[in-house]
């Protein structure tokens, strides 16, 4: 690693890890930087955290670089497998890091059910609407219209809204921003961590490379602009009717509330098993 | 190798499978024999087939099935007609004669006990039939102790209710009668 | 019921399925995850009630899937894990079971099969999975599977599976079935201190990954399990011995199917069971699971009719009890496979023995039902004539 690498890479991540897989202009680095940042500015040792990720470009953002108990899994498992986890760890910080595809299509049971258990789960959710490693087929978060490899015709079907659906769900905390909101999102993923519950932050995200070209959004930073001039706070929304709302991003804090945590419950069960025994 | 094979057979909610259960841990946990119990029944919880099937040996028991039995509990017409042709030419057929009112022809081993209208009226508890088979099944074959069975019902059953079904078993024991 | 207690010594009377439960907890297990479904349903339910008890955690999932993911999750938090399921359960399991085998995690997965194919009879077992447990998932690789025959080798096969798994670093399955699995007879709970239990080894910490070998170690590599900072990187991407992904070396994608291959057959000595009482035997019933009962009952009328017949019963059946077989093969003149359907083993069985004898096949009478010792006996004097 040079001495001029971004501090948080020196602090975090393997230094035999030499290249990322992400292409030019990809939003991924700012998510990577936001997750980072927060661990950093909260001075937790991330030693306590084990990072879970799926199949796509997403899942790639903690494994293999950051310095850390990192488990890479099978497409759309990745909320299963840390279930197990954080059943099994009750007391450390477990992060799934995946995408829309990963999470909310092949996973999409999975996400829901662990929004349902309460189980205190971090996810960030990159979601760049789009298939990106496989070359660019439509996902369930493309909205309707864009063409795609797989939609050469426009995409026919409606697309999922996830932040209200992991609401709907049951999850402790949502909040949705895009990378253009680097900030927000930081601090966004500091709650989530420190919040008894599930937390799914959503980070919308630019894929140039397909996304980019499907939609004629154009570049990374034609993406990032279209994000700034769309993005409406979630104040705001709830004040607009359904035609002004399309194609905007709705942004900010969808719940941020207390309720029963799933490991908690189980430590408390066995501690009071075990007295009696 | 002294094996018996037995089928007690009844329709859902007769406690058949419970009779079963019952004899094959009385033979396992206090006679010190070895026993295998195996069951079928319809998907509906009342009223479908059910029956149980036990093994009682000296031995190690290899074959695990009952494909033609020693003795035939029936607690309902349908047993008979579903068991009746398997059971041995020189088996033991025993009937809750409220329930069963036609048996195969040429049984020399047959015994009957009205266990439903025993439990209904005198026990005036219905459920506790199984256990009027179960002293039935015990004065007729011997098969298991019957201090072994009494244990074993003591232990099987709900707490509280140990009195009024060792009641049953041993009315059982006394009111089965050959035909 | 004795409650609290890890290890319910004594003799009882109960199904097999509570006999697997039983086991499993004595095998110090403490996380399950399971998915409701005939015939093993029973696993789950007492594994629910009972491992609190003991400081575990059960945990019912949305599907299968979620199970198999869950459970490999909360082994590498350190747990012992199992999961417990049915046919079509496995059919589920099958992609990750491939994950627990490439990433090494102990695991233990009780399938207590049922009639297939598809949702076929759920309440009546059969043995339908031999093959698809030890070939379901894609790529080539080795699991190990346990073929009890009765609820009381459901108790100890289930606590060898523990074993084997911690040792190994592998998935381990317990081949039971509905008719054992739903079966009372007496299960016999040792003391505790007569219960030989194995645990994984645990990886050091190191400067990094690359000072330390997580994986592909024929001998078995220490785990670098979860939380202890140990900084263990987990792909099931073709990895090197540090468990860094690798798809470009064509050295390191053979190590990576390989290693975990030959980890257990180079250990088949120590992993393999048979019980061979063929004695001087011209012919040998071989066959695994609650078959093993009827060939038994049908060698016993045999040999009292003259006839001179044994039996070799596969306790593992995975990996392949190639040698075994082939010893036997060589002494009788002829070996009869029976399996509880239409011939899963037999080929393999065929392969190893047909050199040196004739080799055939006998299905139950009515699928699912299991043979009738006389129906063997009447199939074996034709076999004579």
């Amino acid at each position: 690693m040079t001495k001029n690498a971004h501090p948080l890479r020196q602090k975090y991540t393997r230094s035999h890890i030499l290249r990322t897989t992400t292409c030019p202009g990809c939003g991924i680095g700012t998510v990577s930087q936001a997750i980072l940042r927060s661990i950093d500015e909260l001075q937790f040792d991330i030693d306590d955290f084990i990072f879970v990720s799926g199949i796509g470009c997403s899942a790639w953002i903690p494994s293999p670089f950051y310095n850390a108990d990192t488990l890479h899994t099978t497409h759309g498992r990745p909320v299963a497998f840390a279930t197990g986890v954080k059943l099994g760890l009750p007391d450390k910080h477990v992060m799934v890091v995946s995408g829309d595809g990963d999470l909310t299509a092949i996973g999409g049971n999975h996400l829901i059910h662990a929004a349902r258990r309460n189980i205190n789960l971090t996810v960030v959710l990159v979601n760049n609407g789009i298939y990106g490693m496989t070359g660019g087929q439509t996902a369930p978060t493309t909205p309707r219209g864009i063409k795609t490899i797989t939609s050469p015709y426009g995409a026919m079907e409606h697309h999922f809204d996830i932040s209200p659906m992991v609401v709907a769900a049951g999850a402790s905390y949502v909040a949705r921003w895009t990378t253009y909101h680097p900030r927000q999102l930081t601090r966004s993923i500091k709650k989530g961590i420190q919040k008894k519950g599930f937390a799914l932050i959503e980070a919308v995200s630019q894929c140039p490379v397909q996304y980019g070209r499907a939609s004629k959004l154009g570049g990374a930073v034609d993406m990032l602009k279209h994000f700034k001039k769309n993005s409406v706070r979630i104040n705001k929304a709830r004040e607009m009717g359904a035609e002004e709302l399309q194609g905007k991003f709705i942004v900010g804090e969808f719940t941020d509330l207390e309720k029963a945590e799933l490991s908690e419950q189980w430590v408390r069960l066995r501690c009071e098993m075990m007295e009696e025994r | 190798m002294a094996q018996t094979d037995l089928t007690i057979a009844g329709v859902g909610g007769q406690g058949s499978i419970l009779a079963g259960v019952i004899l094959g841990s009385a033979a396992v946990t206090f006679d010190n024999k070895f026993a295998t119990q195996t069951q079928a029944y319809s998907s509906e919880l009342r009223g479908g087939f059910a029956a149980a099937w036990v093994i009682i040996s000296d031995d190690p028991i290899e074959f695990p099935r009952v494909t033609a039995p020693d003795i035939l509990v029936a607690q309902a017409q349908d047993s008979i007609n579903r068991f009746g042709d398997v059971l041995k030419p020189d088996g033991i057929l025993i009937i809750d004669s409220d329930m069963v009112h036609e048996i195969p022809p040429n049984l020399k081993h047959l015994y009957k006990i009205p266990a439903t209208t025993i439990a209904r009226n005198e026990l005036k508890i219905p459920v506790a039939a199984n256990m009027i088979i179960l002293g039935a099944l015990c004065k007729v074959t011997n098969i298991v102790s019957r201090q072994a069975l009494e244990k074993a019902i003591a232990r099987s059953v709900p707490n509280g209710k140990e009195q009024i079904n060792l009641e049953a078993f041993n009315l059982g024991i006394e009111r089965v009668k050959p035909v | 019921m004795q409650r609290n207690k890890r290890v319910l010594t004594g003799t009882h009377f109960e199904m097999g399925n509570w006999a697997c439960t039983e086991g499993a907890i004595a095998a110090g297990c403490n996380f399950a995850a399971g998915y409701p479904i005939t015939p093993a349903s029973e696993v789950a339910n007492l594994l629910a009630a009972r491992l609190p008890e003991v400081g575990g955690t059960f945990l019912q999932t949305e599907d299968e899937i979620s199970a198999i993911c869950s459970a490999i999750g909360a082994s590498w938090a350190g747990c012992k894990a199992m999961t417990v399921t049915s046919g079509p359960g496995i059919s589920l399991m099958q992609e990750n079971i491939g994950f627990a085998v490439a990433t090494e995690t102990p695991l233990v997965i009780v399938d207590v099969q049922r009639f297939g194919p598809s949702t076929g009879v759920p309440s009546v077992g059969l043995a339908g999975d031999i093959v698809q447990v030890a070939r379901g998932s894609h790529g080539d690789y080795q699991i190990i599977a346990l073929c009890p025959e009765n609820p009381q080798e459901m108790f100890d096969l289930t606590i060898r599976a523990f074993n084997l798994a911690e040792a190994y670093r592998v998935p381990v399955f317990v081949m039971a079935d509905g008719f054992m699995g739903h079966m009372r007879e007496q299960i016999v709970v040792p003391e505790e201190d007569r219960i030989e239990l194995k645990n994984r080894k645990v990886a050091e910490p190191a400067e990094t990954v690359l000072d330390r070998q997580d994986f592909l170690d024929v001998n078995v590599a220490p785990m670098p399990v979860f939380g202890r900072g140990i900084k263990a990187h987990v792909t099931s991407s073709c990895h090197d011995e540090h468990g860094m992904r690798n798809l470009s070396d064509p050295e390191v994608m053979h190590r990576y199917a390989m290693h975990p291959i030959e980890k257990i057959l180079s250990h088949r000595d120590d992993i393999v069971r048979v019980q061979d009482a063929c004695e001087d035997a011209t012919i040998a019933l071989v066959s695994c699971g609650t078959v093993s009962r009827c060939a038994r009952a049908a060698a016993r009328l045999g040999r009292e009719e003259g006839l001179n017949l044994g039996t070799l019963r596969l306790l593992t059946c995975w990996p392949f009890p190639d040698q075994e077989v082939r010893v036997v093969a060589d002494r009788v003149d002829h070996m009869l496979v029976l399996e509880n359907n239409t011939g899963q083993l037999y080929p393999y069985i065929k392969a190893e023995a047909a050199h040196a004898c004739r080799v055939s096949f006998l299905g139950p009478q009515t699928l699912g039902q299991i043979h009738d010792p006389r129906y063997i006996l009447s199939h074996i004097k034709e076999i004579i004539q």
